[in-house]
């Protein structure tokens, strides 16, 4: 833990903790009472894994990829306590989550590039998109970098007011054309006004849809080609947004969210509920895309770097 | 969807030859299957395992020695489960009052706000209501705004406050507003809350104390996974809520949520969302649902789809001139024009599992028409009414004045022969009748072909 206190500030280790505290609970106590009375790993003890995992939306493919990694690690070493399950369980979870998260961010940041860095925002509706927007632009800014928020979500009720008020909030310009506008172009406008005056980064929010709307789908891809017109590599990062609450659909939604923008960086919200954001180690592991940030409330500071050390002590320690 | 299933139990039925019964020995494999099926339909995992005990209840013993085999059978019966466990009593809102109050509730995101602006709509019209919606949710940003929007599109009056930030005085105020304003339903919209925040919850218990509604909504996002049982069940035992409602399923989840949110709180499923718009909502149809939660699809949504947008007389009109063999390019037109108003097909294909990913590669969009449509306005209004006097010179013209060449314009032609000859074959009466009940056995209440 020596390292850990080193990285993270106590007040943010806190949040996380007491965000993922229901997690923590459930996950140990539940453990706890599968190990009990026995000194090995046995049968019964996997079976009560499984439904830790599963209870937790890793599902069930994911699931049976720990346990099988488990019980090979067993079977080498037929007495290990159960004591050591703990450990191993951590391990191959960080391990399936780090195959694609090389490097865990640290702070907020984004890469140098040539003109404004440009995120994308997509997800199916409600997930927290706009939200996690206002709160990316607030973590940005305190970074020191100058952010321009684009309103291109023109389609559900009051969207554009929303971002605006986040704007607000956060003390950043905002690109808007009002509601029913073509969100290609705001996209545009918004990222020829970061241009000019130079921004840092400009962050585009987009309506939410369901992935099997075909229609809706390409109009994103419309949103994402028309962004190059104006600064040739971008958008730079298609973060899609899910609700940590989502089930297994979340897997369907990664998979059509990345035919249609090629999305590149994953954040998990409500994370502060009981939900157990199990669903992260499976697309992760499947899709080899990184989660980058994870919600964990509606306030304006409730967003976190994903660090999977982090995430996984959280759930074991 | 549905032979996958079956294939799948089919399969893992290995030991049952030789055997007349469904036996522990030989239905356990198939357990397996069926409860691997919940789970990747988002079913709690403990419902998911009662369900199995309940199924192996209802199989064991039962002969296999008849005309459908075990895979089927096993389908059946839960199929059946699934249908008995979510079904029940079929009840209403209660919006009967003076007014009559309904209170929304439930998780951020979910589709409360959205809901409240459906049911307003649909008791008006549909009801003859005259519902008023209250701005309850003080926190999120524009929350207020949001409602006034859809209040403003549906016609209906929304109450709301900016200066009180206490939802009990503003849903209070806003009854007060109803009585003396001739208002017969207030609908009451709230903030999304977590079931472990306190204070949140704390707040909407007050809420519900203060003005007693008549009806108490739990309203949960159908793509919710293992945590629905939580939430439902803190909900409930904190505002022992009377409904739930179900949104978003006009998407691809396969909506096991559903199952467990019913067996461990036991309340009706009165309402599911099917999309953005004010008049995407439907009752709620057990059958349908243990289809998708089996991964059968939601066929039936996509006919009754089809069906709302069939003009009854319109039909006849045609039906009759199909009879004479006098289908034209005017009907074929409008057919168009009827097909267009389903909304995307591809978003209809989009209805059925897996098939969404199957379009992706298809081109069929919104201007999948418009070659088609071209042609056909290019043609005279006698052309249009009279196919055989499209002869080599006509095409021509056609052609250079839809933009296309004579090839298309061949196509179109032999399609439009086809489509018309086809009809007219299916215009006999005996035939149709073969017809519609084929179309019976798909969506109807049994709703498992071939059983
Ligand atoms: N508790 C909690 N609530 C959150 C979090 N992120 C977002 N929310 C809430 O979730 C609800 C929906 O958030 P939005 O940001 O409007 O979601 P969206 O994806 O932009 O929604 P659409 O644009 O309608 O598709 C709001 O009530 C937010 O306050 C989170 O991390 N924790
Ligand atoms: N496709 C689809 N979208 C829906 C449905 N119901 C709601 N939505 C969308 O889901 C998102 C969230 O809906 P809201 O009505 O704002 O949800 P809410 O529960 O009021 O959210 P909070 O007030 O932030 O807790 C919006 O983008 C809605 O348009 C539905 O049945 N289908
Ligand atoms: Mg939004
Ligand atoms: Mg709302």
């Amino acid at each position: 833990m020596g390292l850990f206190n080193k990285i993270f500030s106590k007040e943010k280790k806190e949040k996380l903790d007491s965000g993922l505290e229901k997690t923590k609970e459930s996950f140990l106590s539940k453990l706890t009472r599968t190990v009990v009375g026995k000194s090995t790993v046995d049968a019964e003890v996997l079976d009560n894994l499984e439904e830790v995992l599963i209870s937790s939306d890793v599902g069930v493919d994911t699931t049976l990829k720990i346990i099988d990694r488990i019980e090979a690690r067993v079977s080498k070493d037929k007495y290990m306590g159960t004591d050591e399950l703990n450990n191993i369980l951590r391990e191959e979870i960080a391990a399936l989550l780090s195959e694609n998260n090389t490097v865990d961010q640290v702070e907020f940041n984004v890469p140098e590039t040539e003109g404004p860095y440009v995120i994308m925002v997509v997800g199916v509706n409600g997930v927290g998109k706009t939200t996690t927007i206002g709160k990316l632009a607030n973590a940005l800014k305190k970074q020191g970098k100058s952010v321009v928020l684009g309103a291109a979500d023109t389609f559900r009720a009051a969207a554009v007011d929303q971002l605006i008020i986040w704007s607000e909030r956060v003390g950043v310009p905002i690109v808007q054309q009002g509601m029913n506008a073509d969100p290609a172009s705001v996209a545009f406008d918004t990222l020829q006004s970061a241009k000019a005056q130079n921004a840092d980064v400009a962050i585009i929010d987009t309506a939410g849809r369901l992935h099997n709307k075909v229609n809706l789908m390409n109009e994103l891809t419309k949103i994402k080609t028309v962004m190059n017109k104006v600064i040739p590599d971008a958008p730079h990062e298609i973060l899609l947004v899910l609700d940590g609450s989502t089930g297994q659909n979340a897997f369907e939604q990664a998979k059509q969210f990345s035919l249609a923008t090629e999305i590149n960086a994953l954040a998990i919200t409500k994370l502060d509920g009981t939900a157990k954001g199990g669903v992260v180690i499976g697309i992760s592991d499947q899709m080899k895309i990184p989660v980058k940030y994870i919600g964990v409330g509606e306030g304006i500071e409730d967003l976190q770097v994903f660090n999977k050390t982090e995430f996984v002590d959280s759930l074991f320690s | 969807m549905f032979e996958n299933l079956t294939d799948k139990f089919e399969r893992a039925f290995k030991v049952l030859k030789g055997h007349g019964q469904i036996t522990e020995i030989n239905v356990a494999e198939t357990l397996k299957e069926v409860r691997r099926a919940l789970l990747d339909a988002d079913v709690n995992f403990k419902t998911a395992k009662e369900f199995t005990v309940r199924v192996k209840e209802k199989a064991l013993g039962r002969d296999v020695l008849t005309t459908i085999s075990p895979g089927q059978l096993l389908t059946k019966i839960c199929h059946e489960e699934l249908v008995a466990l979510m079904g029940g009593e079929q009840s209403d809102i209660n919006y009967q009052g003076n007014p009559g109050v309904i209170l929304m509730s439930g998780l951020q995101g979910s589709g409360k706000t959205t809901f409240s602006g459906k049911l307003a709509n649909y008791l008006k019209n549909k009801k003859g209501k005259n519902p008023l919606m209250v701005a309850c949710d003080v926190y999120r940003p524009a929350a207020i705004d949001q409602i006034h929007v859809l209040g403003e599109q549906l016609g209906v009056e929304v109450y709301s406050n900016r200066e009180e930030k206490n939802p009990v005085k503003i849903a209070q105020e806003a009854i007060a507003h109803a009585k003396s304003n001739g208002f017969n339903v207030v609908i009451v919209d709230t903030a999304g809350r977590l079931a472990v925040d306190e204070q949140m919850m704390n707040e909407i218990a007050d809420v519900k104390n203060a003005i007693k509604p008549t009806e108490t909504l739990f309203v949960v996002d159908s793509m919710t996974g293992q945590d629905a049982v939580n939430t439902a069940k803190t909900f409930n035992d904190r505002i022992d809520f009377d409904g739930v409602i179900l949104t978003k399923l006009d998407g691809d989840t396969r909506g096991g949520a559903a199952l467990s949110i019913k067996t461990v709180v036991d309340k009706p499923i009165k309402f599911v969302g099917t999309g953005e718009k004010m008049d995407a909502l439907d009752v709620f149809y057990p059958n349908r649902m243990a289809d998708r939660i089996l991964g059968m699809g939601d066929v039936v949504s996509l006919v009754e789809k089809a069906q709302e947008q069939f003009d009854e007389k319109e039909a006849k009109k045609l039906q009759k001139k199909i009879a004479q063999n006098k289908f034209d390019f005017d009907d074929f037109y409008s057919q168009l024009q009827q097909i267009k108003k389903m909304g995307n097909v591809k978003d209809l294909m989009g209805m059925i599992p897996g098939m969404g990913k199957a379009m992706k590669n298809v081109d069929i969009d919104d201007d999948a028409f418009k070659g088609i449509e071209a042609i056909i306005q290019s043609m005279t209004p006698a052309e249009r009414g009279n196919p055989d006097l499209l002869n080599g010179s006509r095409k021509k013209r056609i052609a250079a004045g839809s933009g296309n060449n004579i090839q298309e314009v061949n196509k179109l032609i032999k399609q439009f022969n086809e489509t018309k000859k086809v009809m007219h074959m299916m215009s006999n009466k005996k035939n149709m009748a073969n017809m519609m009940r084929q179309m019976k056995g798909m969506g109807g209440g049994k709703g498992l072909p071939g059983m």
